[in-house]
């Protein structure tokens, strides 16, 4: 029950009543495990937790809690337990609990709803309506423990065809590849909106591996430019730590134009973000906003977005693949065709459920395409405009296991990209709440406090147990089709059948239902 | 509407097979009767669901002419097949393709060839007469309801139905044929509806496969060869096989060894392993033909004109067995059925997987 006189003291603080935003969570603690020894207090950089040393007793702030079980994890004796607020507004179907909550928020502040990570809405996962094949007696299953069982990737411009001199000798040049050993590599996470020791276990994962992990828009660091072999350089919109040395030093360029969970607009790293290190990596002042504009203020078109690409293998003399990142959006066939033919090795796409640092909650849960129809139609229509082999298609946004990587490229990807799904192999639980800069798990955070909460060979060796378990996995759904290479796989949708879904769904994804 | 595709095998063409193939390297033309008997030896690996053969040097005087052999299900087939042969071609000759009754054929459709040659198209100088000829096959098989072109090769031809092989053999009356090669197939699908165009055979061109296998590649090969104006009209994946050589050698020029390797390449450790130069080569000849790499059990042996090739996928998941006696190559599943017809061979081997091995006539390759 509310105590009135508890109301007036709250109203006389603010011109709202803030009480009519709710708290998501509930901390429970078992007091008759707890021992007060103030774990969850120093762990949690919400401060939810607090000892009142006169009674020795622990208490928790509810209201302030994220959700991200990081006392719960670390409490020795097992005694905080951490559960969603149970519903407690009348049903209704229209007008859902985070809808009212939505409001009464906005209502207070009146700003843009933040959000992080990617969209978590109950929209329909087309991976889980697909199903994959094995052989049966007519084929022969492969077993990967016994025999060879081929993951190796190009990912680059390819020719149609070989030439060769009337001796046999090879007289096509081949253009620059990158040879990924997993057709797995990190997506784009910039040094600043994740921490330094979370990028320097990124990069440490991929030259461990034999993939790839991706600056983002933060720039190089100097550190991690000894895994360069391994990094792929991203050119934003805000060209933060962009110069001639940052373009040659890695294995590959990425012109970023959009992101899944934001499509339309920039990167934002809050000025309280850029210490140091960052400012001096990202090549702009101390504690400035890092702002980066909506589209790059030098391409307005697509032969924009050819100069742009040439201008960088001009700078990197050719010896570099230089690819295209777009978000998933209603035309994207179209756009990575024309991306394609102004001249992009690869196109990375990257779907609605793409994560990010921070994005508005209208526009991450709203704009955007699933990306296994952006997947299949790009497939299909640079297959049909018989451009195909001019570029690699790296595809992105949520994925969460090896049979989504298998779908993707069964469906015509080359390759994936990972962002969500490495971050929780760090530790990430998922709170979405990266924009606030108070990450417990010290990922996606600069307070030294935290960051230092993340051991980062212990994070490299989390990555790689993923990435090698992912590929085991590949290989082991490979072998029951009966495909000892993974080119096999590529593009053939012969090997999945879809379950629940429309014929014109499954028009689109190219595939047959099962039954068929 | 129905097209002609609508009334094709279910989804794959999976199965056990038998296949052989015999050719005399010095061109010496020989009757059908001796692949007959070699591929009936293996009757037990067939199901009478399926058999065919491609002979080579059988129309020594209509050489330089393309033999289209065809089947008709219905006349009004044939009416619009013959319609757009006079309208696209120079018909040298026509007739019906001489059969026998035979007690265990049924159900035979109407089988007729055409000798033509196509006059080139001022409109399309880049064509030339095999495109010509390979679009004509196509526009067939996908718009002509209830027609389909068995072959359509210089100086061959494919003669397949449902049936086991011996029998169709005797009913087309191989034994009156001398060709300098001939290859063989005894079906044994596991799923089919038992079309006579879905027997091998497969051809497009001098083309001819016989496979035992089952291509898991297939959803990936045909999309890539889709890329090259080819439409699987057939949805079996030994079809796959018939364009890729087509599209591989003819299109893109690749010399025999590396057509081979691009659609069996070795595996990364092997190519690891290889000398410099030729592992460039190998590398970017996975890189660039991953579309073409056949994947799961397979088989072959393939017949062009002057030649015979036998390979099987890179871990050779399906029986192969070679044999040289006198002039002549065997490559068959079983050695049994090669030794049913030449009891004596001067040397037997099992090439390894992926391996091609290649017969030639000794006069060389025309092309």
């Amino acid at each position: 029950m509310l105590n009135t006189d508890n109301i007036r003291s709250r109203q006389e603080r603010s011109a709202l009543p803030k009480w009519l935003v709710q708290s998501d969570f509930v901390v429970d603690r078992d007091e008759s495990r707890c021992i007060q020894c103030e774990v969850c207090a120093r762990q949690c950089a919400n401060e939810v937790h607090e000892l009142d040393a006169d009674i020795m007793e622990m208490f928790s702030e509810s209201e302030l809690c994220v959700g991200c079980h990081r006392c719960v994890s670390l409490c020795p004796t097992n005694a905080v337990s951490v559960r969603e607020v149970e519903l407690d507004f009348r049903p209704n179907s229209n007008w859902t609990a985070p809808m009212i909550r939505n409001v009464y928020k906005q209502a207070e502040h009146g700003g843009v709803l933040l959000t992080g990570m990617g969209n978590p809405e109950e929209l329909p996962v087309y991976w889980d309506r697909m199903l994959l094949n094995a052989s049966q007696v007519t084929n022969p299953s492969i077993d990967p423990l016994r025999e060879p069982m081929e993951l190796l990737t190009h990912l680059g411009e390819k020719p149609q065809a070989l030439e060769f001199d009337e001796n046999g000798a090879l007289k096509t040049q081949i253009a620059p590849q990158l040879e990924l050993h997993v057709p797995v590599m990190f997506s784009a996470m910039s040094y600043g909106s994740i921490s330094y020791h979370a990028s320097i276990a990124l990069a440490q994962a991929a030259h461990e591996v034999g993939t790839y992990a991706n600056t983002g828009e933060g720039g190089l660091h100097e550190d991690i430019a000894e895994y360069a072999d391994n990094m792929i350089v991203q050119v934003a919109s805000g060209r933060f730590g962009v110069d001639a040395d940052y373009l040659n030093a890695a294995a590959a360029v990425e012109i970023k134009i959009g992101q899944g969970a934001k499509p339309g607009i920039g990167g934002h790293l809050p000025g309280e973000k850029v210490d140091a290190e960052i400012s001096a990596t990202r090549m702009i002042p101390q504690g400035t906003d890092a702002l980066s504009p909506a589209p790059h203020h030098d391409i307005y078109s697509i032969e924009d977005l050819r100069q742009l690409i040439f201008a960088i293998k001009e700078a990197t003399r050719y010896r570099k693949p230089v690819g295209v990142k777009i978000a998933a959006v209603h035309h994207v066939a179209a756009i990575a065709s024309g991306a394609v033919r102004a001249g992009a090795d690869f196109v990375a796409i990257d779907g609605y459920r793409g994560g990010t640092g921070a994005a508005p909650t209208m526009i991450r849960d709203n704009v955007g395409i699933p990306i296994e129809f952006a997947t299949a139609a790009v497939d299909a229509r640079l297959r049909e405009e018989g451009i195909r082999h001019e570029a690699s298609l790296i595809v992105a946004g949520s994925f969460r296991c090896a049979a989504d990587v298998v779908k993707a490229i069964a469906l015509g990807a080359d390759a994936c990209y990972i962002g969500t799904a490495a971050l929780v192999a760090m530790g990430c639980h998922l709170c979405q709440k990266c924009y606030t800069g108070k990450c417990n798990w010290g990922i996606a955070t600069q307070d030294p406090a935290l960051t230092r909460r993340l051991n980062p060979n212990i994070a490299t060796r989390r990555l790689v147990n993923v990435l090698e378990s992912w590929s085991h996995e590949i290989q082991e759904i490979m072998g029951g089709m009966g495909i000892n290479a993974i080119e096999s796989l590529r593009g053939n949708r012969d090997h999945i059948r879809g379950v629940n879904m429309s014929d014109r769904e499954l028009a689109i994804l190219g595939i047959s239902a099962a039954g068929e | 509407m129905t097209t002609a595709t609508n009334r094709v095998l279910p989804f794959k063409d999976m199965g056990g097979c038998s296949i052989s193939g015999i050719m005399d390297q010095s061109g010496r033309p020989f009757s059908g009767d001796v692949v007959i008997r070699s591929i009936a030896n293996m009757h037990e690996r067939s199901n009478g669901l399926g058999g065919g053969f491609a002979a080579y040097g059988i129309f020594p005087d209509r050489a330089d002419q393309y033999c289209m052999q065809l089947m008709f299900d219905t006349p009004q087939a044939q009416v619009e097949t013959e319609a757009l042969l006079e309208q696209r071609c120079i018909v040298h000759h026509a007739e019906p393709i001489p059969t026998r009754p035979h007690p265990n054929i049924s159900g035979e459709p109407i089988l007729h060839r055409y000798f033509v040659n196509i006059e080139p198209d001022a409109n399309r100088p880049y064509m030339d007469e095999d495109d010509l000829v390979v679009e004509l096959h196509m526009q067939i098989n996908i718009e002509v309801m209830d027609a389909f072109v068995f072959s359509a090769g210089k100086d061959m031809g494919c003669f397949k139905g449902v049936g086991y092989p011996e029998d169709i053999g005797e009913y087309f009356r191989l034994d009156q044929y001398e060709g300098y090669t001939w290859i063989a197939h005894g079906r044994f699908p596991t799923n089919t509806t038992g079309w006579w165009g879905g027997a091998h055979p497969f051809s497009v061109l001098d083309w001819a496969i016989v496979h035992n296998g089952e291509i898991s590649s297939y959803g990936i090969n045909k999309r890539y060869l889709r890329d090259f104006g080819y439409e699987c009209t057939l949805q079996t994946d030994t079809e796959v096989i018939a364009y890729m050589f087509d599209v591989l050698m003819r299109k893109h020029a690749l010399p025999l060894e590396l057509a081979c390797r691009a659609m069996a390449p070795p595996f990364w450790d092997e190519i690891e392993r290889m000398p410099e130069e030729e592992q460039v080569q190998a590398k970017a000849v996975r890189a660039v033909y991953g579309g073409a790499l056949l994947n799961g059990p397979f088989a072959v042996v393939v017949g062009s004109t002057g030649r015979m090739i036998g390979f099987s996928d890179r871990t050779k998941l399906r029986p192969q067995v070679c044999a040289l006696g006198g002039e002549r190559l065997y490559i068959s599943s079983e050695e049994a059925a090669i030794r049913t017809v030449c009891p004596d061979p001067d040397v037997v081997w099992h090439p390894d997987g992926g391996e091609p091995v290649v017969g030639q006539l000794h006069a060389g390759v025309p092309h």
